[in-house]
């Protein structure tokens, strides 16, 4: 049936080595066979736009989809701070060796060796992709490149542009990808949603879609089919992602044989703003890099009254620069994180609902003045006064934790296949490389190096043994099955003609799952979540409205299948953190801490990845383990103090 | 607040639209200008009305997706800011308010406030990309690029293609939007080697796609989200004219 459970296919030899190896013994396909051959890529960010550029310069046939209006309005769009890549311009003691083990260290130990490496050691050729693509990186006035810090490293390796580096990489990605649809490589699929996935003799062949302006459902064949669909975190409702970030391509694909590896393994980003209201949509993110000259602080007293330029010195608490005095301010998120909620928790928290701590600038200011602050930060101020109406120039700024970034996703091998063969999962949509927690500007990396440098050689492999293979017969009777369910899902979510909206099960959802698989988790919490999980389905079965009709542009129905995921990928968050008994990056379980709070791991029990195999039953998961062994690094306890 | 709205509703490109009137009640201050739009459409949704169809994804200013006309002035009343990112702040109560879709012969209209503004892309796939395929890129720091000139190409690069300047333009001239991403790999040494088959390609493509000609008002630069110059439109004037000189047939 499937291919043998988890074989990670991690070459031979030295860590050092082994992409290499790889690359050298991978089998290639003739470049007049690869115009026989066609790609599926679903999805447009980085890692999908990257993808289905480098394939159709290749020479493949390839379709790239995605449900937003053009591919340029990906969610990774939305980066603010930067790039990470081992280039060591700064002179500063950077290694590809180093720059691994920061990763590795970030996530806590929990992802494979052989990966993370592969990650630096391709973070360099992706700097000199992206300015040989014309992004306008930050430059020294004498004209080279420019870097700033991180949080979780000592080093300067971030590149960036201005606050909008997301937006800048992904420029250079889609054109790069418009410029194969003039070739003619590329077909372009705007506003379609794949909503499932078709296998025929336990191959990825295709999908099937919806076209989102016409409501036409339509099929498309191929050799292989890659998911490049992103993260899921808009599951807790607010996030910092964007509205139409879902979970439903790789749920679906998982439905149908995919294993979902370590699903509750969010990131809960410390720097966004904090809710204003109930009516709120979305939490919007301060880039990371702020914190390399914003200094954090609470009132030690909670019921402290003062405005914020006030409080003197002596009466605030800088908490982050107290608890951890060699990373400071920097320290990783997850911990920043946890941090803040530790005070907000305590009563400490500032703002009208008492749920933020400030981030102040003043000393920033005062040290190099407006003008320079302004070059560096100038967009996240702007941004920051026309969402509060304040002047973050004048006071401090509020920032609150939000969720951010799914280092969970799609389980996949070395070659990022998934456990369907011919099914691919690049970027965010994948699990692979950031452990239990990611650090900053390494989730922009991660997917420009699954897309540029990693799938042109892994996805060729895989098609070295497709060549004599005919082009997918959509007529066949799999499509037929996908379409009919696809379209009685849609017939079941108009009919229900119940009284609560996607959105309303949504928000509840989200809260649910916030307060009991958010920040910090425990085991009574999670039993009730799963308890309440499962109720909200059943009402959702029975309760919804969705008005229209399918055929027609209806973003409700669109939301609905959505939530309908959602509800189910919740559940498997939700059993996923309650079998790992122990804390472990952003999964802070509160049975596990040390004396002093901090994550208390269980390298003996579970240094290992969760793979989750569907069964039909939402609730009855089966689970693989992926054991992680560390022949290079040893683990040790992760201090930032 | 109390706010008023008289919204633009169409059920596709063929079908006549009108204005239909809301009323949307207990509207926060601090409510985002979408947020207000969800709550009228969750309070359709549950009357069994169908919602007003808009565009929006990222809501935070940087995707480009949202964009409608509010009281006739293409994102609203706050300089330099998306639909997403204005708030009800900016209203007072008792205030009526229209909103419109972009409307411009290029933008066909989908539903209500969506218009498919693919022409925009087309635009971008002719000709404004720099031609290098993935592995040929030499070392970054080989090609040193002054500190003015990267930041330069990155006040135009920073267009987000929501198409406010060609819905703000009496001759819904998309000049803004072309001669932003000609500027933005003119003024990089990576992107000079093709400006003039670039200039010609990207220009010839505006014009079949249905925009009007840019006749300098300069509109699209107060409507402009990102704050690009109308300096931009010049440049490509000028690039322009150069390649039909310079470029042999």
């Amino acid at each position: 049936m499937q291919k043998p459970f988890l074989d990670t296919k991690i070459p031979e030899g030295p860590l050092e080595k082994k992409w290499s190896n790889y690359k050298q013994h991978a089998k290639l396909v003739n470049p007049n066979n690869r115009k026989k051959l066609e790609i599926i890529v679903v999805g447009t960010g980085l890692s999908g736009a990257s993808a289905a550029a480098s394939l159709a310069e290749m020479g493949y046939q390839v379709k790239s989809f995605c449900f937003q209006d053009t591919p340029r309005r990906a969610h990774s769009v939305a980066a603010q701070g930067g790039v990470n890549a081992a280039k060591n311009y700064k002179n500063d003691g950077d290694s590809v060796y180093r720059m691994f083990y920061d990763t590795l260290k970030g996530g806590d130990f929990r992802s494979r060796e052989a990966n993370t490496y592969r990650l630096a050691e391709c973070s360099a050729s992706l700097i000199d992709q992206a300015i040989a693509q014309g992004v306008p990186f930050a430059r020294e006035y004498g004209g080279y490149l420019r870097n700033r810090s991180f949080g979780g490293v000592q080093v300067s390796r971030t590149f960036y542009a201005r606050g909008q580096t997301g937006q800048q990489l992904l420029l250079g990605a889609y054109q790069g990808l418009m410029r194969q649809v003039k070739a003619e490589k590329v077909k372009l699929y705007t506003r379609h949603e794949m909503l499932d996935l078709v296998l025929i003799d336990n191959k990825a062949k295709g999908i099937i879609a919806r076209n989102l302006d016409t409501g036409e459902i339509e099929r498309h064949g191929a050799h292989a089919v890659v998911l490049a669909t992103g993260g899921f975190g808009k599951i807790y409702y607010l996030s910092t992602l964007a509205m139409g970030c879902n979970a439903s391509a790789i749920w679906r694909a998982h439905k149908k044989g995919a294993f979902m590896a370590n699903p509750s393994w969010t990131q809960i980003h410390p720097t966004s703003l904090p809710q204003s209201g109930p009516y709120q949509s979305k939490l919007t993110l301060m880039s990371e890099s702020l914190r390399n000259d914003g200094r954090i602080w609470v009132p030690k007293d909670q019921n402290e009254k003062r405005k914020p330029n006030d409080i003197p010195e002596e009466d605030r608490d800088y908490y982050l620069e107290r608890k951890y005095p060699s990373f400071g301010n920097l320290a990783p998120r997850d911990i920043a994180s946890r941090a803040a909620k530790e005070q907000i928790d305590a009563g400490k928290g500032v703002g009208a609902l008492k749920n933020a701590v400030y981030l102040d600038f003043s000393r920033a200011l005062k040290e190099y003045g407006k003008n320079i602050i302004k070059e560096r930060y100038g967009n996240l101020f702007d941004m920051y006064r026309k969402i509060t109406g304040i002047n973050a120039y004048d006071e401090p700024m509020k920032i609150s934790p939000a969720a951010h970034f799914s280092m969970g996703g799609l389980w996949v091998d070395y070659e990022l296949m998934t456990s369907i063969n011919g099914l691919f999962a690049i970027g965010e949509a994948n699990f692979s490389d950031h452990g239990a927690n990611r650090l900053g500007a390494n989730s922009l990396l991660q997917a420009c190096v699954d897309g540029y440098f990693i799938l042109p050689y892994t996805l060729s492999n895989y098609l070295a043994t497709e060549i004599k293979v005919p082009k997918t017969d959509i007529q066949h009777k799999e499509f037929d099955i996908a379409e009919a369910n696809c379209s009685k899902l849609l017939e079941d979510f108009l009919t229900t003609k119940g009284t609560k909206t996607a959105e309303e099960f949504h928000k509840e959802l989200g809260k649910e799952l916030y307060d009991k698989c958010g920040l910090s988790r425990s085991k009574e919490g999670l039993e009730k979540a799963i308890e309440n999980i499962q109720k909200l389905r059943k009402e959702f079965k029975s309760n919804l409205i969705v008005p229209g009709d399918a055929a027609e542009v209806n973003s409700e129905l669109e939301k609905a299948g959505r939530v309908a995921d959602y509800l189910e990928v919740a559940e498997l968050m939700c059993i996923d953190a309650l079998q790992r008994d122990e804390s472990c990056g952003a999964h802070f379980r509160q049975e596990y801490q040390t004396e002093d709070g901090e994550a208390k791991r269980d390298d003996e029990n579970f240094s290992y990845s969760a793979a989750w195999e569907w069964t039909t039953n939402p609730s009855k998961p089966n689970l693989n383990k992926e054991p992680l062994i560390f022949e290079f690094v040893k683990p040790t306890v992760r201090s930032y103090k | 607040m109390k706010i008023y709205l008289k919204i633009w509703r169409q059920k596709d490109n063929l079908s006549k639209g009108s204005f239909k009137d809301y009323t949307v009640e207990d509207v926060n201050k601090d409510m985002s200008f979408l947020e207000m739009l969800d709550t009228l459409n969750l309070k359709l949704v549950k009357q069994g009305e169908r919602p007003v169809e808009f565009d929006h994804d990222c809501r935070e200013g940087i995707c480009g997706q949202c964009g409608v006309m509010i009281n006739g002035i293409a994102h609203g009343p706050l300089k330099n800011t998306t639909t997403c990112q204005l708030h009800m702040r900016s209203f007072k109560d008792g205030d009526t308010i229209y909103i419109e879709p972009f409307k411009a012969e290029a933008f066909p209209i989908v539903r209500d406030l969506k218009v498919d503004r693919s022409s925009l892309d087309r635009i971008i796939t002719s000709g404004g990309f720099v031609s290098v395929d993935t592995g040929q890129a030499p070392e970054a720091n080989s090609i040193p690029i002054t500190y003015e000139e990267a930041e330069a190409a990155f006040d135009a690069a920073a267009c987000i293609g929501c198409g406010a300047c060609v819905a703000s333009c009496k001759n819904s001239s998309a000049a803004l939007f072309t001669g932003a991403k000609i500027t933005h790999l003119e003024l990089l040494p990576q992107g000079q080697k093709e400006t003039h088959k670039r200039v010609a390609e990207m220009v010839e493509q505006m014009e079949k796609e249905g925009f009007g000609h840019c006749s300098n008002t300069e509109a699209c630069q107060v409507e402009c989200p990102e704050n690009i110059s109308v300096l931009n439109i010049a440049r490509m004037n000028f690039e322009y004219n150069k390649s039909k000189l310079l470029v042999k047939k």
